[in-house]
């Protein structure tokens, strides 16, 4: 097990400077979520139209992987259409599973693939992911 | 008592994690279990298996025996008057739910007030919130103090004469704090309440003795104790415990049945509905045999020492903020902390990666959490087969831990 494999610098660089961090004035949908096992949060704020995400915004508290998780996310998925960043969202799923994908669509995000070595740290990494597929009524967690 | 000796008796303990010899300091959540405990169950399992209480058959009357020698066993263990005042339950979150539901649900009414402290475990808190919902009773809380600790002087001015129960953890499984719950009991029956302590965290590290403490219920879990899981203790005094209705209905706990109506079995036997932990049971008497060889008055010496040297070793990294009785303030053998700047998840990863096992997140104690003015905290607990090298390992890794993150944030 391999700690460098874990905590890329990508993550940390996130993880220290959260991008989209903060509140939306005019945000049209609002989620949040915890992870009720370890206390982790997110509020999560998206302003979409005409079914793209026109901007982003997310505060939280947390560990390093579920911060920069969700600071990678949103600048990810903004400006994209809400089909594609729900594809997105499942690429990533597939990634922290372990599964062998294509994460060329994924960029920074890649950095976060060592999460899949480390079981325990799973529910960190799709904390935002699964807030994005609750803001967009697709939660595949919530339909399990 | 040498713990050197005695973690040769826990075969789990004799492994590496990730190419370094294992650290568990996580025995508050559970304990590591014995050879003479596995021994005894898988014994129980090879030779003695059948179902208690029915039957006449040879099996039958072993299991029997020896789940009611168990029961004994526990008695003497924490000075219970009786055998017949330990109800075996799944652990301390059903036996504290049986009172809730038995006891207080059909006590209490409008008016009435349930005395907590704001320090209390979920299974210690959530059960009297639905008391609470149910009969119109109100919740009402003794303050902590900035280092954890409760006043005598705040009991006194929260507890009063409409106070009807009064419950409270011995020891708090995140601060340490050991709670005066001898002169607590004292007041709540002054009052006319009962009460009810939570044991979780002291039963298996110390010397407990329910007539000393004049509680009237107590509540504990056999796996944090070295025994297995999936078995608690609920003692209750012999009067409460004719008055607590059960919680579920089924065979085993009755007495006579007819079509439309049933009585009970006498306590402990009315709370045990169902085939009961009858395995569980068994190996918690092996465990609480082991305990009393080597001494309740050892192990919570040997606690008190490794917590005192834990304190002194984690006060020396500046970085690192410890919660819950200053040096020198008697504690439990556990140390809850923070690594400045690193959430207590990643710190737990890296200490994972050299070997060492300790606890991360709200440990079921999210008011207390908001009290800190923090989400998650890291804690390290010890029990007998924990060594003072044990903590420099854990000393060690946390400079490892904090260079890690100095150097991966740059």
């Amino acid at each position: 097990m391999q700690l460098d494999d874990l905590y890329r610098q990508v993550i940390m660089d996130h993880y220290q400077r959260p991008r989209n961090l903060g509140e939306l004035e005019h945000g049209t949908v609002t989620v949040d979520l915890r992870n009720p096992s370890c206390g982790d949060e997110i509020r999560l704020q998206l302003l979409v139209e005409d079914g793209v995400v026109k901007d982003v915004r997310f505060r939280g508290a947390g560990c390093s992987i579920s911060m920069s998780s969700a600071s990678m996310m949103t600048e990810a998925i903004k400006g994209k259409p809400v089909d594609e960043a729900l594809r997105l969202s499942h690429t990533f799923r597939a990634m922290i599973r372990g599964e062998d994908v294509d994460t060329e669509p994924l960029g920074d995000l890649e950095a976060l693939q060592g999460v899949s070595k480390f079981p325990a740290r799973v529910k960190c990494a799709t904390l935002a992911w699964q807030a994005l597929e609750r803001a967009v009524g697709s939660d595949e967690d919530a339909s399990r | 008592m040498n713990a050197e000796e005695i973690r040769k008796d826990f075969p789990i303990l004799q492994q590496e994690i990730n190419g370094h010899p294992l650290v568990y300091l996580d025995s508050a959540a559970t304990s590591q279990k014995p050879r003479p405990v596995i021994e005894t169950l898988r014994r129980y399992y090879e030779s003695d298996n059948a179902n208690v209480h029915r039957g006449v058959h040879t099996l039958g009357s072993r299991a029997t025996e020896a789940y009611e020698l168990a029961r004994e066993k526990v008695a003497r263990f924490i000075h219970a008057p009786s055998p017949e005042q330990i109800v075996f339950t799944r652990g301390t979150t059903e036996s504290l739910n049986m009172v809730a539901y038995g006891y207080a649900r059909l006590k209490l009414k409008e008016g009435d007030e349930i005395v907590l402290t704001p320090a209390e475990h979920h299974s210690n808190l959530i059960p009297w919130q639905q008391v609470a919902r149910f009969t119109g009773a109100k919740l009402k809380y003794i303050p902590l103090q900035p280092d954890g600790t409760i006043r005598l002087e705040d009991a006194r001015s929260v507890i009063g004469p409409n106070t009807r129960l009064v419950a409270m953890a011995h020891v708090s499984n995140v601060l340490g704090t050991i709670h005066p719950v001898r002169e607590i009991a004292a007041l709540a029956h002054a009052n006319g309440a009962v009460m009810v302590v939570d044991g979780a965290q002291s039963v298996p590290h110390m010397p407990v003795d329910v007539q000393e403490l004049d509680c009237d219920f107590l509540a504990f879990s056999g796996h944090k104790m070295c025994g297995p899981t999936g078995i608690g203790v609920l003692y209750g005094k012999r009067a409460l415990l004719e008055e607590m209705e059960p919680t579920y209905f089924g065979g085993e706990m009755i007495d006579v049945v007819e079509l439309y109506e049933a009585t009970w079995k006498e306590p402990p036997w009315k709370f045990e509905g169902g085939t009961p932990i009858i395995a569980g049971a068994i190996g918690l008497g092996a465990a609480v045999d082991y305990l009393t060889q080597i001494g309740m008055d050892e192990i919570r010496a040997h606690d008190r020492r490794l917590a005192a040297y834990a304190l002194e070793k984690l006060s020396s990294i500046p970085e690192i903020e410890v919660y819950g009785p200053r040096q020198g303030t008697d504690r439990g053998g556990l140390v809850t902390f923070n690594l400045q700047g690193v959430h207590p998840h990643d710190v737990s990863t890296v200490l994972d990666a050299e070997g060492i096992a300790i606890r991360a997140g709200h440990h079921c104690a999210q008011p207390l959490m908001r009290w800190l003015g923090v989400t998650a905290t890291a804690r390290a607990s010890f029990y007998l087969y924990n060594t003072e090298a044990d903590i420099d390992r854990l000393a060690s890794a946390l400079q490892t831990a904090k260079e890690f993150f100095q150097h991966a944030i740059g």
